[in-house]
């Protein structure tokens, strides 16, 4: 039993192998597709999440300590639990059905975002907190408007927000619950890694759930270590 | 005189703390203004507000005879600049800290590098252009940030203890700057210092700054030379401490001047004293010594400033001191920032204010 199990995680280790390199035109769509929806997600997040932590860390108002404590516990919302809520709000029926978001590209990458907006927020506006309180006041010092001394001290936070960018962008690709519910694992429109890595495997086809297992953990490993080189090479 | 910056009844306030109470002040073309003060007086404060990075709470300032409001704070902002006491780099190098301000100003980039080598010649930093801002000494950052100022050539400077917590060679360096800047460029100065030497050196006119308030306002030597009894005291500004005094029964007194600090004096007196004790009646050495002096303190040495023949060191023992030996005693015992230290001095030293 154990032999037969240990031949067929190598069998299909093998085969998936040769998905790879045959550059198997599934797996090129499938891949492509994932990475395209995750980086519009993530670019969408911080296109809301950046103004959002800006303010956070660098303004003092009357609810910043319960906004805060707010997209911190919204880091762990379970991603089957906000599929739903998106379900329930995409379908045919839900408050913005008409939009036809549900089981369509555009909708996934919306679903995706608001996942991973917590991430963006929390970890970009950690890093601004941790920036020097006197680089804005230098900045102003040395001419800067409002908004440029703003400016200076996002660019002192780089570090944190290429942080948040990475953990935004391997949450969203890595996540399954969204992706599913909102995108309905359509083939060649909404299957993506981590949808059909589910569904194949239950399906039977081991060797194709390897290869895009393979594929999905080194998209992931490329992008922290290319960004941890894009740090490094920074200081 | 042209006046530069009119300051006309100024206050500001932290919650319940006062830091300035109604400062008036004028600062004329060309000088090199010092704001001299203990720590805590609201120098740093008052050079915020004059930088525009700080509102007052009440009082008006006027910039080149133009009202300070909202809508032109920028215009103040461009035509001033300040260096802070604890240097402030953006973590990048040395040249795209100095080029910064240059580019807010959108100067070409030919005129950017231009600048940028002249201020690094000015501060002795020739070549640094490339190097890692963070990764400089104290004194090295401390002179990247000055050239930055420089290479603005901004109307007025501001600067808030430019010298403090670095060696005595980078705090000459600096020292030779700000006078070559004053001389050549005619750069108008208002210098924070707690140091009077400083202030005696570099300032054609001083103001003395007491909890708040300015309590004199002239040439260096006005202000080392105050009528009163209290201001004189005050003026030294160095070695004078506040506590409550209680006879010891042996002819001498203790003052609790706080922080885990007793000074032993030679007189008898009970309740609340400020003593004096002067840098010169302390004896500094590496190792504890027995003498027949009633006051021995360990510490470690905070700030070093180089006046030539004589070298003034602040120890923090608790309180901070500040102590004056020479030259040769500093270079001969390898003292340094961060040196630990043994102070001694004579109850007989300690004089009441």
């Amino acid at each position: 039993m154990t032999t037969a199990l240990g031949n067929e995680i190598v069998d299909g280790l093998l085969k998936a192998l040769q998905l790879i390199f045959s550059g198997n035109p599934t797996v090129v769509e499938i891949s492509l597709r994932s990475i395209l929806i995750s980086g519009l997600a993530t670019i969408l997040a911080f296109m809301w999440g950046l103004p959002v932590a800006t303010i956070l860390g660098l303004r003092k108002f009357r609810g910043r300590f319960l906004l805060k404590g707010f997209f911190n516990a919204m880091l762990g919302i379970p991603t089957v639990a906000l599929g739903l809520i998106l379900y329930l709000f995409f379908s045919n029926t839900g408050p913005i059905g008409f939009l036809r978001l549900l089981y369509d590209p555009v909708g996934m990458i919306i679903g995706e975002a608001i996942l991973v907006t917590p991430i963006t927020v929390s970890f970009t506006t950690n890093a601004i907190e941790s920036v020097d309180p006197e680089i804005k006041d230098l900045a102003k010092t040395l001419g800067a408007s409002e908004t440029e001394a703003s400016i200076a001290v996002l660019k002192e936070s780089i570090n944190g927000v290429v942080l948040a960018v990475t953990a935004s962008f391997n949450r969203a690709i890595a996540e399954l619950g969204v992706a599913l519910m909102v995108g309905g694992n359509i083939a060649g429109l909404t299957s993506v890694l981590t949808t059909v890595i589910a569904l194949e495997t239950n399906k039977g086809n081991i060797e194709l759930s390897i290869a895009l297992a393979i594929i999905l953990f080194l998209i992931v490993f490329a992008l922290t270590i290319s960004m941890n080189m894009i740090q490094r090479r920074r200081t | 005189m042209k006046t530069v910056m009119e300051l006309e009844n100024i206050s500001k306030t932290y919650g319940n703390i006062t830091a300035l109470q109604q400062v008036n002040l004028k600062i004329v073309e060309g000088e090199v203004f010092s704001l001299l003060g203990p720590n805590g007086s609201g120098k740093t404060t008052l050079l915020r507000i004059m930088a525009g990075i700080e509102k007052p709470a009440s009082g008006e300032m006027r910039f080149n005879s133009v009202k300070v409001e909202g809508g032109n704070i920028n215009d103040v902002r461009l035509k001033t600049t300040m260096v802070f006491q604890k240097t402030a780099l953006f973590n990048t190098s040395v040249y795209k800290n100095i080029a910064y301000g240059l580019r807010l100003r959108e100067r070409s980039k030919k005129e950017t590098d231009e600048k940028v080598r002249e201020v690094l010649k000015t501060v002795k930093l020739e070549g640094y252009e490339k190097r890692s801002a963070k990764r400089l000494s104290g004194g090295e950052q401390q002179r990247v940030a000055l050239a930055r100022a420089l290479a603005l050539d901004t109307q007025v400077l501001l600067l808030d203890e430019p010298t403090a917590n670095i060696d005595p060679k980078n705090v000459s360096i600096i020292e030779e700057v700000l006078s070559w800047v004053n001389k050549e460029k005619k750069t108008t100065m208002v210098i924070a210092t707690h140091n009077m030497f400083q202030t005696e050196t570099l300032a054609d006119r001083a103001a003395l700054l007491l909890e708040g308030k300015i309590v004199k306002v002239g040439v260096p030597q006005e202000i080392f030379t105050l009528p009163s009894k209290l201001l004189a005291s005050y003026a030294r500004l160095e070695n004078v401490f506040s506590g409550v005094s209680k006879v010891t029964g042996e002819g001498t007194s203790l003052v609790d001047v706080g922080d885990g600090v007793q000074i032993e004096t030679a007189f008898e007196k009970t309740g609340n004293t400020t003593v004096f004790v002067r840098p010169e009646d302390i004896i500094l050495s590496l190792n504890p010594i027995v003498s027949s002096a009633r006051n021995s303190f360990k510490g470690r040495i905070v700030e070093v400033s180089d006046l030539g023949a004589i070298v003034r060191l602040r120890v923090k023992a608790g309180r901070d001191f500040t102590v004056q030996i020479t030259k040769r005693s500093f270079n001969d015992m390898q003292l340094n920032i961060d040196s630990k230290v043994f102070l001694a001095f004579k109850a007989s030293s300690v004089q009441t204010v």
